[in-house]
């Protein structure tokens, strides 16, 4: 590619706001070292988004968006909810098709890329919801994992349907009431990080987004991982503040309190993996 | 036309020569096979410079399936794999037709249901896939024979939809689907049916040109979206989802994208002219008064009812429709202007052809119509119940038993 793809067309420039510019003048491109320290200075997504005021998921997107070793040949696919809502905000290409087939879109587009590219590095990443990854696209999710399709899948797991108004998910803790869950839910969190290890996923991790270096160093993993090995998951805890009923500047709070419990940082890579991270760390690119 | 001499011979990547459409469809010597409908989709996508297909299990599309797979060990195909359910190999195949692939799949009956959710999101994200549609029965109760409801589901996804007759019609409308659906003017999915078992598991003679031909590649970058391979400006539309937005400019937008999708189909019709060799075919009497209009087995099954209707006195003619999507209404008014009588002889229970037929030709004929015989479920449609039904509203005697 060429970074000539991520300019604004001359003849729009002076009628498109100043932080769509920052997209293009403070994009960190073409430097595989970049990262969320990069991110007071640099440019990865506008700050008239369409989250709600202080959603953690704004601060994943920017640490992920930082940490993404080749933006300018990286592909997003993402899936309807939130999650979904950022992507005419940022300036790479992405993908929305369906509701759950994100995994499957992403496989298509990464094996004909691999074909029609095969000297070229094209990162494919899936971002969708929990509702996306764990019960509508479960099987299109696991499956690619069965298939072992180079793709990183980032599940942002705020535990409910947000979008929609705040329905029960399969990742919603067991026992909290939520809307179509009026009794509250009946059966346990589905524990994503699992299936995706029995799956075949070779790197693995679950964390909140506290530490924007954690963030960072797991996004890397992940995507150098699965450019050389299989596919790879993050399991990632982005609440949603708004339906668990905590102010706009509550999300740090809330992160920290889950670090200790059910989001407890926790990682696993098979050897074949494990053999990638260590290389990319001798080349210290992580 | 045809390769000149002078031009630079080019290759595609199985090494075969590129051609153009018009030099492979009808000037390219042909010599006769015989082969069953399957195996004329493999020969098809030989000769198309495939680049990526998905694949899924079910009956009676299943061995088109595998043929692909093994024009993919040979090299013809780029991108080939089974996929977890039709759901999930429509979204494959998307994801690869977004990343600028000449893509095809094929599915049946239940699988095409499975599947549906896919059709619209294709259309309005302009892939120009071709989907292989071997109808047969949907459930409930299970079948697995032929029977064509499943296209009365498709007929407003935004796709062109085209009714191949026998083999032939299949290996020319595949190439010629490729083309058509790939003009960047057109630039939406395809879906070429062909009725299950009839012709995919029925072996006729067929014309095929060389094997070490093919049609040029897909050149996405002529795309009218923006392909998704970070090799050009992404795009900023459909494939965002910004028109999720409650506002009007949104609704605008999704109004208009909507409209824009039907306008490319409508912008199909001169291709589709010439490279199907017109979007109706006729047979029998041209004047005649009492006319079928059918598509796939049923034409066939229609045209040889003619030939029986002839012999008790009876003129008759056959309209058979090559495209449902976009329809033919000028070619139907035209060679149904005689017409006092039209049966629309059909392979399912709620006449979506008569209902087409009627909806088109509101106004513009005086015929009765009349959607009869209709068979379903997996029974066959002999020629000799068609001309029961012709004399039964004619109020003539019913000779032939059956």
């Amino acid at each position: 590619m060429s970074y000539k793809i991520y300019q604004v067309n001359e003849a729009l420039r002076e009628f498109v706001p100043r932080e769509v510019i920052d997209l293009e003048e403070k994009a960190t491109w073409g430097n595989p070292k970049r990262g969320v320290m990069d991110l007071p200075y640099a440019k990865e997504l506008l700050e008239q988004h369409s989250l709600c005021a202080g959603c953690p998921e704004a601060m994943a997107f920017r640490y992920i968006l930082a940490s993404l070793p080749n933006p300018e040949d990286t592909i997003i696919v993402n899936s309807t909810g939130c999650s979904s809502l950022v992507f005419p905000q940022i300036a790479l290409h992405t993908v929305h098709s369906l509701f759950g087939n994100q995994n499957a879109v992403a496989s298509g587009i990464k094996r004909v890329l691999e074909w029609r590219f095969p000297e070229k590095v094209k990162d494919v990443v899936v971002i969708a919801g929990d509702g996306a990854t764990v019960d509508i696209g479960l099987d299109c999710t696991l499956q690619s994992f069965f298939r072992q399709e180079k793709i990183t899948t980032i599940c942002f797991d705020n535990e409910v349907y947000a979008n929609t108004g705040g329905q029960e998910s399969g990742s919603t803790v067991k026992g909290h009431v939520f809307k179509m869950a009026p009794k509250g839910k009946q059966f346990e969190k589905v524990p994503m990080w699992q299936l995706a290890i029995d799956a075949g996923c070779h790197y693995v991790a679950r964390l909140t987004i506290s530490s924007p270096k954690r963030v960072e160093q797991v996004v890397k993993k992940a995507i150098y991982v699965a450019r050389e090995v299989g596919p790879t998951y993050i399991h990632l805890y982005t609440p949603c503040i708004l339906e668990i009923g905590l102010n706009t500047d509550d999300g740090l709070e809330e992160l920290r309190a889950r670090d200790k419990e059910r989001f407890a940082f926790f990682e696993y890579a098979t050897p074949e993996a494990q053999e990638v991270i260590n290389r990319k760390k001798e080349e210290g690119l992580l | 036309m045809a390769q000149a001499p002078t031009e630079k011979v080019i290759y595609n990547r199985a090494g075969q020569r590129v051609v153009s459409p018009d030099y492979l469809l009808f000037e390219a010597p042909r010599t006769k096979h015989f082969m069953t409908g399957s195996e004329v989709v493999k020969e098809a996508v030989k000769r198309s410079s495939v680049d990526a297909s998905v694949s899924y299990p079910i009956t009676p599309q299943s061995e088109a399936a595998h043929l692909i797979g093994e024009l993919w060990v040979e090299g013809y195909v780029g991108v080939y794999f089974r996929g977890e359910s039709e759901f999930g190999v429509m979204s494959e195949i998307a994801g690869c037709a977004m990343a600028g692939a000449r893509c095809i799949t094929t599915t049946s009956g239940p699988g095409t249901l499975r599947a549906v959710e896919n059709f619209p999101m294709w259309a309005g994200s302009r892939l120009p896939i071709q989907l292989i549609l071997m109808v047969r029965g949907i459930n409930s109760p299970l079948t697995i024979q032929p029977d064509n409801l499943e296209v009365a589901f498709l007929l407003d996804t935004g796709c062109m939809i085209w009714y191949a007759e026998n083999a032939q019609d299949l290996f020319d409308m595949i190439i010629a689907g490729f083309v058509v659906a790939e003009k960047p003017e057109v630039h939406v999915p395809l879906i070429t049916v062909v009725d299950g078992f009839f012709v995919s598991h029925t072996r006729e003679a067929v014309m095929l040109p060389p094997d070490d031909i093919a049609l040029p590649p897909y050149d996405p970058y002529k795309a009218p979206m923006p392909v998704i391979d970070a090799e050009v400006p992404p795009g900023r539309f459909l494939r965002d989802p910004f028109i999720m937005k409650s506002n009007y400019v949104s609704y605008a937008t999704h109004t208009s994208w909507q409209f824009e999708v039907r306008a490319a189909i409508e912008r199909s019709r001169p291709y589709a002219k010439h490279y199907l060799r017109g979007l109706i075919e006729e047979f029998g009497d041209p004047e005649a008064e009492i006319v079928f209009v059918a598509c796939g087995t049923a034409a066939a099954q229609s045209k040889e009812a003619v030939r029986l209707l002839e012999d008790e006195g009876i003129k008759a003619k056959v309209v058979k429709l090559k495209t449902i999507r976009p329809f033919p209404v000028e070619e139907l008014v035209n060679a149904t202007k005689n017409a006092k009588i039209i049966f629309v002889p059909e392979f399912n229970v709620v006449g979506w052809l008569e209902r087409e037929v009627r909806r088109y030709l509101y106004k513009r004929s005086n015929a009765d119509i009349i959607g009869t015989p209709r068979v379903a479920g997996g029974m066959t449609m002999p020629p000799e119940v068609i001309v029961k039904e012709v004399l039964k509203i004619l109020g003539k005697e019913v000779k032939h038993v059956i």
